[in-house]
């Protein structure tokens, strides 16, 4: 067994075992630590393949903002997670059921597959040679080239997830007194002030 | 020696797992969500094995696509979640019934 293998088997190994974890672990931050593992074993394996800036792109978009996303839900909402997770002994059966056919039709599909002759031939982007063209160049002379419609798009979808992001969590308080700054801008000294000339003795 | 069929066993690993996750937490939106992500590194890791092993560039730049969609799909799903929870109080999804459905 070379070192590239025992690599992968340390990356393998510890992805299935982490997710596995993820999922049916009770304390919700525990999941999401787990959750972590996973996307940090999965960049080890795309080191491995070669694909060096998926890699750091997914350690940085996965493990630096979407798992800190859920981080901070998780500790923001008060949820009792244990009522929730009370019924999970209900749906073990019928869930292990499930995974079990799928993983078994996935294995017999991984079993019987084969290439075909011409598939060599079809590739849209052959890679280049690594030695002369790193992952990251290869990558970027690609995007910025042939898929430059469908990278903007991906930043659209991004801004758009961003606006409705911030659409849906702002809230109107209405027992909260804020500042208005046209209010302010528009007060007339004249309306707002009025002096009276209040006789000694006498009230108003 | 490790081939593709190595990793494509943990990429249907990871896929099953996040299909078992969904069935098994059907209360918790928060593992469901988690195991979305899980299904979705599951494809990432199929793109990139059959990009590296067959030598097409394409593969990776379907993986930025899947990833962006990922995150995005991410910040929505628990901003909707926050909404949820602060209208309800819960984050049962059973109890979803808000627009008769």
């Amino acid at each position: 067994m070379s070192v590239a293998d025992l690599a992968f088997y340390c990356f393998a190994v510890p992805a299935v075992f982490a997710a596995l974890m993820v999922v049916t672990q009770r304390n919700m931050v525990h999941a999401v630590l787990w959750l972590i593992l996973v996307f940090l074993s999965s960049a080890g394996m795309f080191v491995l393949l070669g694909a060096e800036f998926v890699a750091m792109l997914l350690i940085i978009v996965y493990v630096g903002a979407v798992a800190v996303l859920f981080l901070f839900v998780v500790m923001m909402l008060d949820v009792d997670f244990e009522a929730l997770k009370s019924e999970m002994a209900r749906y073990m059966p019928v869930a292990a059921l499930i995974g079990i056919v799928i993983l078994l039709q996935l294995s017999m599909g991984i079993g019987a597959w084969v290439t075909a002759e011409g598939a060599p031939a079809l590739r849209q982007a052959p890679t280049p040679d690594p030695n002369q063209i790193e992952n990251s160049r290869a990558l970027g002379l690609l995007i910025y080239d042939k898929y430059l419609y469908l990278f903007q798009t991906a930043g659209l979808i991004l801004l758009v997830a961003m606006v409705g992001a911030i659409l849906l969590t702002l809230r109107e308080r209405r027992d909260v007194k804020r500042q208005n700054v046209l209010a302010q801008m528009w007060r007339d000294p004249a309306e707002a002030m009025e002096l009276k000339d209040v006789k000694p003795g006498q009230g108003l | 020696m490790v081939g593709l069929e190595h990793y494509l066993t943990v990429s249907a690993a990871l896929l099953v797992i996040g299909i078992f996750g969904i069935f098994l937490n059907r209360k918790n939106v928060i593992v469901i969500l988690m195991s979305i992500e899980l299904m979705l590194l599951a494809v990432n890791i199929n793109l990139v094995a059959f990009s590296s092993f067959l030598g097409d560039l394409t593969g990776q730049v379907f993986t930025l696509f899947v990833l962006t969609v990922a995150a995005a799909e991410a910040a929505i799903g628990l901003a909707i979640l926050v909404t949820f929870f602060r209208n309800r109080g819960t984050i049962d999804v059973e109890d979803v019934n808000v627009m008769k459905g």
